[in-house]
């Protein structure tokens, strides 16, 4: 369903007419009410009246995380204090968390934005929402509140863990929608399993899965065990949080991005060109309507292309192909570039494969070594050793082909990955140690 | 004239075998055959024990990966010569052995051996015509 068809529909010369009054105002903004931002645009000569058509964002500067770190706490914010009315944080994997303001306006965007994110996901008013995003300085669960409350559904503020508890929550208040990271999707289905719970008779209808990169083959693995139909969200908390972009269920090709209040690039993430429509590079954003916390060309680091077509559920605004990594995920194995994700589709195809993998990654000498960690389970397990081995040459052929990088595969026993209730842990690097 | 046979995936690490058979024990199951192939990764341990049911539930609820194989329990004579007599058999068949292993305990004077045959039909009936005596399931797992 769309839910606000003005703006989701819109003919795209009139969506770029928008973008532009909308960028100028946001260059206005940056330039005249955060020091960092006078500075980059001086050094490059750039004043917000050279802005003139939306190809004229090539003049603006890139902004990158650790930009935002080296403005900490507050360096970045476009508002005072006194109309800030909350503080959100992404996490720090290297020390500090970098911190992000929202104005009343800002989070009453926000919600907006999720409300026609879950609208996309076919939610509606009589739906029963269980959030399993986490609540706290994390976006995710706060976004995904607000949104279903915008929507006038009924909001389970469940956030993360206590897994079992959930489970008997989603027998009992007969949720329809479950939001939370595809990761955590697959983990309820394998407890719920292991507690006998017969998930396609729940209630549930639609999961809207998000905050890390999943695979197609993901999908089907966790449409067939919740029986719902999931659908990939995006967003990262320098932008917003979730709600930048989603699939819709008529096509689940692509998610909508929201371009009257986002301007999306690609660009090479090593020359930072830009990229012609349909290939992959780095996702590069600007806000158009943020208050507190306006950014120029913020280099997301995620993978993925743009595709301008419209779609067949109607809406004009352009799609994102499926997150192909991050460029920052990226692994060098001998020279040769290798996503997680990659490895991820490689073992999806394979059937009896478990989705739970985890890339373990060292140096020998000179060499680095990958190794993909499987676990077996019933189906592909054997009393017999040429079994077995033939499945580990099964997949590191596959992964070869597909690659052209040599692994090894280690058989694990199951439940010996560790679970994530959040965000899954998928490369253990060991060279940086 | 089958045996049911528990298998059981283990990784290469310490304590993963001692984990199964405390289990086990716990449970009040006996093993009664046991054999282990090993690689350099993982090991495949595989089982008679005398409650087959029971100890599938308990290494599943433990988490372990379970597989379940029909296997062949046969009485070999306790005498220099007594294997190879039905080995030969088998051969002369063309019946391809893929594992075999000797049984804990005699039964009486013979020996006990347990084989994993690809075809398992065939070879039941070729050691029947050759008056080698195999046990029953319930006849191995009360040896």
């Amino acid at each position: 369903m769309i839910r606000d068809a003005f703006y989701e529909t819109m003919p795209r010369e009139d969506l770029e007419a928008l973008q532009l009054r909308r960028l100028q105002a946001v260059g206005e903004r940056v330039y005249h009410l955060v020091p960092f931002y006078r500075r980059r645009m001086d050094e490059l000569g750039v004043k917000p009246e050279h802005i003139r058509t939306l190809e004229d964002l090539q003049l603006l500067p890139f902004t990158t995380k650790q930009d935002i770190r080296d403005n900490y706490p507050y360096g970045m914010f476009a508002a005072p204090l006194d109309q800030i009315v909350r503080i959100h944080a992404s996490s720090g994997t290297t020390g500090k968390p970098t911190p992000v303001a929202y104005t009343s306006r800002d989070l009453d965007t926000w919600s907006e934005l999720m409300a026609r994110t879950l609208a996309a996901a076919g939610a509606h008013r009589a739906d029963i929402i269980h959030n399993a995003y986490g609540y706290g300085l994390f976006t995710g669960g706060l976004g995904f509140h607000y949104g279903a409350e915008r929507l006038g559904a009924t909001v389970i503020p469940v956030s993360g863990g206590q897994t079992r508890r959930q489970i008997m929550l989603l027998q009992d208040f007969g949720p329809t929608v479950l939001t939370c990271t595809p990761s955590f999707a697959l983990y309820l289905a394998e407890v719920g399993q292991e507690m006998g719970v017969d998930f396609p008779h729940l209630k549930l209808r639609v999961g809207v899965f998000g905050a890390e990169p999943w695979t197609d083959g993901m999908r089907t693995e966790i449409e067939n065990r919740l029986g719902l139909d999931a659908l990939d969200i995006y967003g990262l908390s320098e932008i917003m949080g979730p709600g930048v972009s989603v699939e819709c269920i008529e096509a689940k090709n692509g998610l909508h991005l929201f371009e009257d209040h986002f301007l999306p690039e690609i660009v090479d993430p090593a020359t930072l060109s830009p990229l012609p429509p349909g290939e992959i590079g780095e996702l590069v954003i600007t806000t158009l309507t943020r208050e507190a916390f306006p950014l120029l060309r913020y280099r997301t680091r995620d993978l993925t292309s743009l595709n301008k077509a419209p779609c067949q559920c109607g809406r004009t605004i352009c799609r994102m192909s499926r997150l192909r990594g991050r460029s920052d995920d990226m692994l060098i194995i001998r020279g040769v570039n290798v996503f997680p994700s990659q490895i991820e589709s490689v073992l999806m195809e394979i059937p009896g494969v478990a989705p739970h993998y985890q890339l373990i990654v060292s140096r020998e000498g000179q060499l680095d070594n990958l190794e993909v960690q499987v676990e077996v389970d019933e189906t592909t397990f054997s009393d017999e050793v040429k079994q077995l081995q033939a499945l580990t040459q099964k997949i590191q052929k596959q992964i070869k082909d597909y690659l052209t990088v040599s692994v090894k595969v280690k058989l694990v026993e199951p439940r010996s990955i560790p679970r994530s209730e959040g965000k899954a842990q998928r490369v253990i690097d060991l060279r940086q140690q | 004239m089958k045996v049911e046979q528990i298998s059981v995936f283990l990784e290469n690490k310490a304590g993963r075998l001692a984990e199964v058979t405390r289990v086990l024990g716990e449970a009040g199951i006996n093993i009664r055959a046991l054999s282990l192939a090993d690689t350099t990764d993982f090991g495949i341990l595989r089982l008679i024990v005398d409650q087959y049911d029971r100890a599938r539930e308990v290494l599943k609820q433990k988490g372990f990966t379970v597989g379940k194989t029909e296997v062949v329990a046969v009485e070999v004579p306790d005498r220099p010569g007594g294997l190879a007599l039905v080995l030969q058999a088998l051969a002369a068949a063309g019946i391809n052995v893929e594992y075999m292993y000797a049984f804990v305990q005699h039964s009486g004077k013979n020996a006990v051996i347990i084989f994993r045959f690809d075809n398992l039909e065939d070879a039941i009936n070729l050691l029947q015509k050759q008056g080698i005596h195999i046990y029953t399931g319930e006849e191995v797992y009360r040896l």
